[in-house]
């Protein structure tokens, strides 16, 4: 099987490999060309006929690209895919959700043997999932959950990143008046950070060291909206604010925005998401506190290992590092691969930096000479 | 306001067998809409002022709300003249964000290549990129408009979505900060306001103006025999004036530096800090400066130049005035360049205030801009609106959300009551005019 698979990749490359030579000059080269074009063709059919696919497909249905983070996913997913020798074809459904059942539907019809799948919504993609895995196509739940127990789930421990949040900044300040600036409402990750928040700081609220003295949904994550709702709050407490649980960068630049204008930028700590470079510039001039990163690339590079040890016919449950997951809304339990995201501070800065990320004179713009052992 | 002015002759003759009331408010010529809002607004004020234990009237919330507000403000001016002309701009919001991204770009990343980070002249050329990509943005939907016949409905939709995507291509996505430090005073903040004896100069000047308007207004009239008002009713007007503009100084210098910025300053100019904490005013804030200003401008195009007179007798009767001669399609591309302009100070002024430009900037702005002028009494039905109505429905409409937070109302129902109290006001707005007729 793995042999034939093989020839069969490799039949596809060749053909590929055709195509993308300069065009040719004289007619017999034409000829010669098209022969040996009709002869791959040939030749693939056959093996495709007699191994039912000419290489493993993996279709990939994207919600939409209007975040920057989905294309530094994608460039990832697409590198591992590729080296595999497998074909990537994909569909942005524009943030609709039914659009994304139609992509769905014809990725399938495209010949793919594993779906990756950021869903939009994830109750209205269900039928196109139950579909799919229906014909015997793998799914993977990428980023956001599809609560289906034959479906794959893949994703940062969001509830993990709630908990970072808070333990970074409980660690700068475990007593006093917290704000918290949450998510959108509409975005079910929003309540699991903040869950993953409480769990940490419930202990100290208990015990009345902690008074959460305003929380507020951000409409649309926009850091304007959170900007106004943190003035409010300052005024409202008369600044008396210790901290700042904000639930991702875009947010905590608009709630140090409101301390900036009151001079408490820099003594409140904040915390924030997503490693923004300019949320990291943020760490290294002291305003902010920490950003939990959830390095992208490695989701991406996950999913597409994950997808191509599912399109050879792997077990759900024996994928490398599954683990059972059952934290969604409606407790059905599923395999899962949960990666860890890495809690970014003034200290480790360093990471970013190496990994690629950002480059230093981004992170380092402004800083005063040896404030930040990055930055020198 | 301009209805207003031709009603005024004959509604003198009436004034005795009515109440002090009505005769004060036909002496004074003001319009009642206009008063019915103000008394709205300040009903609203009370009773969020009740909530918030007496939070919401302090100067330092007063000055956060004009400081807010005064965003949507600058755009809501100019989407009267929109849709007086029996136009729309749904556009405005991904504009906003458009422009707000390329101002950032301009300032945070080109920019100190050329001429070096935090140069003097940052500001200057980042705002004209802005004024420049915003008219641009604006003449090429009015065009479309205008030439091409496309509704303005359509083609600001398609701007809707083509800006949005657009300021995502910018930058991919990227946020971009932080912004210039000069630039950045466009924001406010306790730099970015004109400090305590600025503001009352220019409040002492606002004054005088609105003293001299009245009796310039006054000889105008007498010299081309137009009924007077009576010198009482003059009087008050210039008290009411000057008495909001100096209370909205006082407000405004009553609000002290955060006592953390004020020991900072002092320490670095070496002031002795006194007992009890240095109390330095912020005195107005140059958003909203640049808000008033706007207004002022725009209050003075729609009434006072031709071209504000083809607008309104286009809004009116778009045949007729294309008859009378008036070139109707480079009008509405002149409204729709006028708008894209305001749309970019607008930019500038979001983007100063959050010292970042995102993607996400300038979100669901275009309903709150045209909510603004609506509730503002401009009808979408064309011929029929004010500035200095739109602004003030845009204070309405912002001081509902600031004061919701700050009682403890979260999103969702804020969402509810201020759409509500728009299709409210409306209705409220079609009574009126109906009783009217």
């Amino acid at each position: 099987m793995k042999e034939l698979l093989g020839v069969g990749i490799r039949e596809g490359m060749l053909a590929f490999g055709m195509a993308a030579e300069p065009p040719p000059t004289g007619g017999i080269d034409m000829k010669k060309i098209a022969a040996v074009l009709l002869c791959t063709t040939v030749l693939a059919g056959v093996a495709g006929f007699a191994i039912a696919q000419d290489g493993v497909v993996v279709g990939v249905s994207w919600n939409n690209f209007q975040e920057e983070r989905w294309k530094t996913d994608e460039a990832a997913m697409k590198a591992v895919i590729e080296a595999a020798g497998a074909k990537y074809i994909s569909a942005d459904a524009q943030s609709s959700a039914s659009k994304q059942l139609t992509d769905i539907e014809s990725l399938v019809t495209q010949g793919a043997d594993v779906l990756i799948v950021l869903a939009q919504d994830s109750a209205a993609v269900e039928p196109a999932v139950t579909a799919a895995v229906g014909e015997g196509i793998p799914v993977i739940g990428y980023d956001r959950l599809i609560e289906n127990p034959e479906a794959f789930y893949l994703t940062f421990d969001n509830k993990e990143v709630g908990r970072m949040q808070a333990q970074g900044v409980f660690a700068v300040q475990p007593k006093g008046n917290y704000v918290f600036i949450k998510g959108n409402s509409a975005d079910p990750n929003a309540d699991f950070l903040f869950e993953g928040q409480m769990e940490v700081l419930k202990a100290a609220i208990d015990a009345g060291d902690i008074k959460n003295v305003g929380e507020a949904y951000t409409d649309n994550w926009n850091p304007e909206v959170a900007q106004a709702n943190m003035e409010q709050f300052l005024t409202a407490n008369n600044n008396k604010v210790d901290a700042v649980v904000a639930s991702n960068d875009g947010t905590a630049g608009g709630a140090i925005a409101a301390l900036t204008a009151q001079g408490l930028a820099g003594s409140v700590p904040v915390s924030g998401q997503d490693g923004d470079h300019a949320a990291l510039n943020r760490i290294a001039l002291g305003t902010q506190t920490v950003s939990v990163w959830k390095d992208s690339r490695e989701l991406g590079k996950a999913a597409a290992s994950i997808a191509i040890e599912l399109a050879k016919g792997t077990a759900l449950d024996k994928v490398t590092g599954a683990t059972k997951f059952s934290d969604g809304p409606k407790g059905v339990e599923m395999n899962a691969v949960l990666l860890a995201p890495i809690p970014i501070t003034k200290d480790n800065l360093n990471l970013v930096i190496d990994a690629g990320w950002v480059a230093k004179d981004v992170v380092c713009q402004g800083v005063a000479a040896g404030s930040v052992a990055v930055c020198g | 306001m301009v209805d207003q002015l031709a009603g005024a002759a004959p509604v003198r003759q009436q004034q005795n067998t009515q109440g002090p009331f009505r005769r004060f408010i036909n002496a004074t010529e003001l319009d009642t809409r206009l008063l019915g809002m103000v008394g709205a607004l300040i009903l609203i004020w009370l009773v969020f002022n009740f909530f918030s234990q007496g939070l919401f009237l302090t100067p330092r919330n007063l000055w956060n709300l004009s400081v807010q507000t005064s965003g949507v403000a600058v755009m809501a001016t100019g989407m009267v003249l929109v849709i007086v002309t029996r136009n729309i701009d749904l556009s405005v919001g991904s504009a906003l964000g458009f422009v707000g991204m390329v101002m950032g770009m301009t300032q945070a990343e080109i920019l100190p290549k050329v001429i070096g980070f935090d140069n003097n002249a940052t500001w200057i050329i980042t705002l004209c990129v802005g004024l420049v990509v915003g008219g641009g943005i604006g003449a090429l939907q009015g065009i479309i408009i205008a030439f091409l016949k496309v509704p303005a409905f359509i083609v600001t939709l398609g701007g809707f979505l083509v800006w949005r995507g657009a300021a995502w291509w910018v930058a991919m996505g990227r946020t971009i900060a932080p912004m210039d430090s000069t630039f950045q005073l466009i924001g406010g903040g306790p730099a970015g306001s004109i400090g305590f004896w600025p503001s009352w100069i220019l409040g002492v000047i606002a004054c005088a103006g609105i003293v001299l308007s009245i009796y310039f207004g006054r000889r105008q009239r007498r010299r081309f025999n137009f009924p007077l008002r009576p010198m009482w009713a003059e009087t008050s007007l210039a008290v009411i004036g000057c008495g909001v503009t100096l209370g909205a100084v006082a407000v405004a210098n009553a609000y002290p530096w955060p006592a953390r910025i004020a020991q900072r300053y002092a320490e670095a100019n070496g002031i002795p800090v006194p007992e009890g904490g240095l109390f330095i005013p912020h005195g107005i804030a140059i958003p909203v400066l640049i808000a008033v200003g706007v207004g002022i401008l725009m209050s003075f195009i729609a009434m006072r130049t031709r071209f504000g007179r083809y607008v309104f007798a286009m809004g009116g009767n778009p045949e007729a005035a294309e008859l009378a001669g008036i070139n109707t399609r480079w009008v509405t591309v002149k409204i729709f360049m006028l708008m894209g302009a305001l749309v970019a100070i607008s930019a500038a002024i979001s983007t100063a205030r959050l010292n970042a430009a995102t993607n996400a900037l300038g979100t669901l702005d275009e309903l709150y801009v045209i909510a603004a002028a609506v509730i503002g009494g401009t009808s979408l039905s064309g011929g029929v609106g004010t500035i200095a109505g739109a602004m003030l429905g845009a204070l309405v409409m912002q001081s509902l959300q600031s004061g919701m937070v700050l009682i403890g109302i979260d999103s969702p129902l804020q969402s509810i009551v201020v759409g509500i109290v728009l299709v409210f006001a409306v209705w409220l707005d079609t009574l009126y005019r109906r009783r009217a007729k």
